[in-house]
Order: structure tokens, then sequence, then C-alpha cells
């Protein structure tokens, strides 16, 4: 009964439809501030009916400039899928119907591309269901994705007054110029985020290399040599990786205001890097057994001890794990967040994370608090980015085979 | 005519070989044991313990020192008083001695039977002390012409005390108040009904969405990398940044989520989405499988790129569809891996403290365990009780992770 083209059409068509008025509308709120309101009903009525007709008229240039122009003059006369209230400015309607008009068009005459009136066999059925479930999982992804960062931001710009009045208004007054980053400026001016900044990564790039002086030898170790218990210990690595931080943190709380190592850089330095040296260490050991163990034979018998094997062999043979290692490291430094905050009380040693946390108070706007946030998370980003590859291959090593 | 055998045991050549092995390993074990095992360690030893947030400082002596009456003319008669006290209402310092030097040109007349002046070096042994005893010594002086040349006054010379206080840490008193304290009460099923939820629900959304966007990517296409890279967002950026995000996001006064909600005529009025009870842990648990899902996603996705395409070319010949393909192909490949990531999520997600703290403090009914440990050793200053919690978490661990190594060994991978 379902796989029958003029069923399906309809269905997918009615869904598809509700699905792009609600993300036109939300995208239109947040840019402008204007109210759009999808409407479920219409949405579903409109949609059917323009499903209905792609599949009995064909997916012809001339049936997608139809829907466009219909559903463009319903939304523009009040009864079409997405419904717009009176503040809302004349262009943000045009501008808002025109876009859900070629959305749909365009995209459903995709969705619906070997649906024909008469019954269909599993796989245009199926085939049509996939493409409507790819589309809406690649608004949903990205829609959950951007829209903190996207608030995260445009708070950042605004000023507490503007953001009360109207919470959805995130559109921002460029004419203000400079004046927009004014709560960039205060903080690192009045905040001295000019030294959390330096201080989040002095530790970070710290820990790095901490941690690749302990978890270098332990993985090759691990990886090459034969000894007892090897199996066992490099099964038990990961074990130290499952012990919860916060039961690690009362006692290192204790031990450290007895001996005076809290409040000071050192004992973050000392601290950061044993939590990730287990994790560096599973990564990298995995790496090192994939390496052709003949080169460092050859190695072996030209002469060269172990550890000369070590440093002149298998670590330049090893260089994009390491890479992949050190991004990973840096990014829990910098992220780090308990440990800064259970043993951090001095505001000029406080991390990044540490700092912004000394910003959630009541006192102070919120939007000192998001350029806090953006401040800490742009930074990693650009890094994320910049060498995604290694990243996204440092998260996955060592952990799938294949 | 002798047989040869293969030798036996180990030969010199292994035994350098493990001593090398050893060697690299020490420095990365000696670590380890410093700052996970000894505390794991400590956690043990101090969950027996009445200890409060007050009780490191140790009780110490404090004294102040100051000069009374006139001290301006050669002949004037003046008295150095110390005044000390023990800093602790509840707990006995023994051995209390004071030292201090007595400035030059101050002639001592009279001195405590308990003090002893060498030179200028008075020492005054005041035996044991009871909890919040406080003491007076004075030393009546003359003021002699040396005292007004010098600029060095009695305050000017630190005085040092020594005295020897039990500490709760170290003491052989034991106690097991703190695990009656915390297994009592009706709280403590209601954290362990959060937390369960918590961990199954965050555990399987993750990976049930990070499934989902996998299946997204799994196929070239431009701006794959690109999306790769923007799913991969929530879970690079640091969480105090993004939990703050969500809180304003979702504010009840002045948040967009609820702005939007009303435009649309969802709610009539604003929703407190972190503040209301069986709503702020959903939310919570929605940030973890917003948080964690593109960990899930990367893994998978690696999977799903290994798996052999001529299957499902062959597959298709046979007239499979989309459908049957993914659930009689697809799944069972991966079903090694998401069992893997079940188990390692669900640790982790049992594990996590930030996120919650974050955005709940672990109100409105969002106290988990790990939540409760910083609860009971910070906000009600008892860390016995803190530690005692700590200790149910790590014996949950251990029989997750008995489990997770009994099972892990039999698959693919780790």
């Amino acid at each position: 009964m379902i796989r029958q083209g003029y069923v399906t059409g309809p269905i997918l068509g009615a869904l598809w439809m509700l699905v792009l008025s609600v993300t036109v509308s939300v995208a239109m709120s947040f840019s402008t501030g204007d109210p759009f309101r999808p409407s479920v009903w219409l949405s579903l009525f409109w949609g059917a009916i323009a499903g209905g007709a792609v599949v009995a008229l064909g997916r012809t240039r001339a049936v997608q400039i139809g829907i466009v122009v219909i559903v463009t003059g319903l939304v523009l006369s009040g009864i079409g899928p997405m419904l717009t209230g009176d503040a809302a400015g004349s262009v943000a309607r045009v501008l808002g119907s025109v876009i859900l008009g070629c959305a749909f068009s365009f995209s459903v005459t995709v969705i619906l591309d070997e649906v024909v009136s008469g019954p269909l066999n599993r796989h245009e059925f199926e085939g049509a269901v996939i493409r409507f479930l790819t589309g809406f999982g690649y608004i949903f992804f990205t829609a959950i994705v951007l829209i903190p960062f996207y608030v995260m931001v445009m708070t950042s710009l605004k000023n507490q007054g503007e953001l009360m009045q109207n919470p959805l208004d995130f559109s921002i007054d460029l004419s203000k110029g400079t004046d927009l980053l004014r709560s960039y400026e205060e903080l690192f001016t009045q905040f001295n985020f000019g030294t959390y900044l330096f201080n989040s990564f002095f530790i970070s790039v710290l820990t790095v290399f901490i941690t690749l002086a302990f978890a270098i030898p332990g993985a090759y170790a691990v990886a090459r040599l034969r000894f007892r218990g090897q199996a066992a210990f490099s099964r038990s690595i990961l074990l130290i990786y499952m012990v919860p931080m916060i039961v690690l943190a009362l006692p290192i709380y204790i031990a450290f205001s007895m001996t005076g190592l809290r409040n000071s850089f050192w004992g973050i330095v000392m601290i950061y890097p044993v939590t990730t040296i287990p994790v560096a260490l599973y990564m990298l050991q995995g790496y090192f057994r994939g390496l052709p163990s003949e080169v460092e034979e050859a190695g072996l018998m030209d002469g060269l001890s172990r550890l000369a094997v070590i440093w002149k062999i298998t670590l330049p043979l090893s260089l994009p794990a390491l890479a992949s290692v050190s991004l990973y490291v840096f990014m829990i430094a910098w992220n780090e967040f308990l440990l800064a905050f259970m043993l951090l009380d001095d505001p000029s040693k406080f991390t990044l994370t540490r700092g912004i946390a000394s910003l959630n108070s009541s006192e102070i706007p919120r939007q000192h608090l998001m350029a806090g946030s953006v401040i800490a998370t742009v930074p990693i980003m650009a890094l994320f980015l910049g060498l995604e590859r290694f990243m996204t291959k440092g998260l996955t090593a060592g952990s799938v085979k294949g | 005519m002798a047989e040869s055998h293969p030798p036996i045991g180990t030969g010199p050549l292994a035994k350098r070989e493990a001593r090398l092995a050893w060697g690299l390993l020490f420095p990365t074990i000696a670590a380890v044991a410093l700052v996970v095992l000894l505390p794991l360690l400590a956690i043990f030893w101090i969950s027996f313990k009445p200890v409060g947030l007050a009780d490191l400082r140790a009780p110490e002596v404090v004294l102040r020192e100051d000069i009374r009456g006139d001290d301006e003319a050669v002949g004037d008669a003046a008295t150095i008083r110390y005044r000390l006290r023990n800093s602790s209402q509840d707990q006995p310092i023994t051995g209390v001695t004071f030292s201090d030097v007595i400035p030059m040109g101050l002639a001592v007349q009279d001195l405590d039977p308990r003090c002893t002046l060498e030179n200028r070096d008075l020492t005054c042994d005041l035996g044991d002390w009871e909890p919040g005893n406080r003491e007076i010594l004075t030393i009546p002086v003359i003021v002699e012409q040396p005292y007004l040349d010098n600029a060095l006054r009695p305050q000017d010379s630190p005085a040092t005390t020594t005295g020897v206080a039990p500490n709760v840490l170290t003491n052989t008193t034991f106690t097991l108040d703190n695990f009656s304290r915390i297994f009592s009460g009706e709280e403590f099923v209601e954290v362990l009904w959060v937390t369960l939820f918590y961990t199954v629900f965050g555990t399987i959304g993750a990976l049930l969405v990070g499934l989902f966007a996998a299946l997204l990517l799994n196929k070239a296409f431009r701006g794959q990398g690109i999306l790769r890279g923007l799913y991969l967002f929530p879970y690079v950026a640091p969480v105090i940044a993004v939990a703050f995000a969500w809180l304003i996001l979702f504010d009840p006064f002045s948040g967009s989520a609820n702005a939007l909600l009303i435009q649309m005529g969802v709610t009539p009025t604003a929703i407190n989405f972190f503040g209301e009870r069986p709503l702020a842990l959903i939310m919570v648990t929605v940030f973890e499988i917003w948080r964690y899902f593109p960990l899930s996603f990367l893994f998978i996705l690696a999977r799903m790129q290994s798996i052999d395409t001529d299957m499902y070319e062959a597959a298709d010949m046979d007239g499979a569809s989309p459908f049957q393909q993914f659930w009689y192909l697809s799944v069972p490949q991966l079903l090694g891996i998401l069992s893997v990531l079940f188990l390692l999520r669900f640790i982790w997600t049992f594990n996590k403290f930030d996120d919650i703290f974050l955005l709940t403090g672990g109100n409105a009914g969002t106290r988990t365990l790990t939540v409760s440990v910083y609860e009971q050793a910070f906000a009600i200053s008892n860390i016995g009780a803190g530690a005692a919690v700590a200790v149910v978490i790590f014996g949950c661990l251990l029989a997750f992770s008995i489990f997770f190594l009994k099972y892990i060994s039999r698959e693919e991978g780790l």
C-alpha cells in the first residue's frame, strides 16, 4: 500500500515540507530576529500536494519553477507552510519565502527521483526514503552542531540590554565597527585574559612534551620488546584510563593542600601529563606495531644500540603518529577543567578554562562569559581544522583494526 | 652419540631485552603509580576516616607578639607580651615550645618559670595544650640606651613555634560513619538511579546518533571532509565553553530556545530546561549525547570505510534492497566496533563529572555518583564521605572492568 507512487510521493513531500519549513523559520528567526514560524498542518497539506504533483506531472523544469512560484506566493499571502508575524520586515518575508520555495522545489524532485505514479519496487521506495533521511540528517546535524556555536559567537558581540529585549535577534549592527568587540577588549584589559591564554598555552605545550618523553619509550617497549607480562601490561594501560578523574582529584587535592603544591604552576604541570600518558602510550604502541620491524633489525645489525634505533629509525618513521598524539594531548590539556578548577585559586595562575569559570557570576555580563568561551574555543578549533587529517587519525589510531 | 636440545629457559639476550623493556617502562610506571595508584589507595584510607575539609589544615600554635608600656626613654619599664593560642577547637597539641630573640637593650627583669634565657635567646616550653587553649606570657623589661639607638623592636624578630598535633589523616582512628552516612537516606537510591539513567541513555544515544551520522558521511562527495570536521566540533571544543553556550541558549528568561518555542507556539510559557525535575536530567543526557556522538561517529565511520565494497556489489546483483544491505551486511560487520564502543563509552559516561557539574551543579535531580563525590567533599566539607562515594564508584568500575576484560578478549581490536 505504501509502496505506491501516489502514496509515497505525497507522504515524503509532506514530511519534507515540514522539515524545510521548520529549518527555514529557525534560520530566518536566528538571523533576523523577526517572527517566523512553521505551520505544521499547512506544511503537511501543501507538501503532500506538491509531492503528488511531482509524481503525477514528472520532474520537469516547468514543475520545479511552478512549485517555487506557488510556495513563494502562498507564504507571502499568509496561508503557506511558513507563517510570518506582523513585525517581520518585508525584505525578510520575501527572502524567507523565496528560500523556502527554492529549497523545497529543487530538493523534493531529487528525493522523489525514481518515484512514479504506479507501484514501486523495494529499491525505488527505499531509495526515496533514504534520500529523504539523508537530507534530514544533513540539516539536523548541521543545525545541532552549529546553533550552540552560533549563539556563543553572536552573544559575545552583543550587550545585555539587546539580548534581554529580543533573545532571538542575533543580527549585528555592523555600523558599530570595533565597538562590537568591546567585551573581548575588556577581557584582555581588565580580566587578565592575555595571561590566561599564555598560561593555557604554556601548560599545554609542556604537557605534550612531557607526555611524549614518557610515552615514546614505554610504547616502544610494549610494542617491540619481548618481556614477561607484556600482554597484561598493554591491556592494563587502558584500564588506567578508566579511572574517573574526580576519584583521583580528591586525594590529589588533599596531597597538594598539605604540600603547598596547590595553586602552583608546577603542580598542574606534574598532574596533567599523567592523565595523558596512558592514552598516548596506547596510541603510539598501536602505531609502532604497524611499522616494519625489518628496518629496525637492519639498524641493529649495523651496530646501532636499541636507543639509537628508536631515535634514528623509529621516530622519524612515526612522525605522523607523533603529530596526531601531540595534537590529541594538546587538546586534552587545553580543555581540561576539573583539575584546574580544584587546584588553582590565584587569578594570576589561572588557565583559560579556570578563567572562564571565574566569569560565571551574576555581576559579570553574559557577553563576557561567551567572549571568554570564544577565546578558549578558537585556538583549538583553528589547530583542529588545520590538522584535521592528523586529528581524525589520532582519535581512531590503535583502537580500530583494519 | 649426544642428542642435541634446543636451548631451554631465557638466554642472556632475552634477559637483556627484558631489562631494557622494564627500563624504558619505568618512568611511566613510576609516574602512574605516584599519581594513580597512590591516590586510589589514599581514597580507601580516607573513606574510613572522620575527616572534614577543615582538618586538612593541621592545628598549629598561633602567636602574636607586642610591646606594652613606654619604651621611649632610658629607664622606662615595659612588658613584652606573647599571646598564644591553639588554632584548633577540637585537636590538642603536644610539646608546645617557642623561641624568640629579645632585642638589644631590653633588660629582662623577671622570667616565667617555663622559660629560659641564654644571652638574648628566649626559649619557653609550654607543655601539652588542650583544644582551644589560650595563653599570655608577659616579660617585664627595662629600656636601656642601645634599644633606643637600635631600630630593632620585639615584633621585628619573628618567634618560632613548635608543637606536634595529631593528624586525622595519619592517626589510627577509623570509622564506618562515612559509609553509613552515604548508604542511609533515600538520596543514595536516587543518585544510583540518576547515574544509571544518564549512563545508559547517554551511551546508547551517542552510539545511535553517531551511527546515523556515519551512515550519512559514508560516501564520497564534495564537502565530505568539511562536514566531517564540522561534526567533530562538539567533541573538540572545551567543555566549559559549550556547556555555558547551552546554558545561555536554554536560559528560562532570555534564552533563544525558549523565545523560539514560544514564537512557534509549542509552549505558552518559558521552560526552565535545566531547573525542572525530570527535564533537567533529560537535558544533561541530551548534552552528553550531543557532545560525544562525534567520537562514536568517527570510530564507526573508520570501520565502515574498511568494509569491502565487493560485498555490496554482489548483494546489489542479487537484488538486495538498501535496507536489507544495511541490516544483513553492514550491521553484522559493525557489531564488533559497536560493542567495543558501547563498553568504553559506558564506562566513560559513568565517570563523567564536568558536564553535569557545569550545567546544573547536580541540582534538579541530576546528581550522579561523580557529582556526589564533589558535593560531599567540598559543598558539605566532608572529605571522608566524598571518599566513601569514590570507593563505591571504584567498586562499580572494578565490576565493569572484569566484565570488560573477559568480554573484550573475545572481541576484535583493543
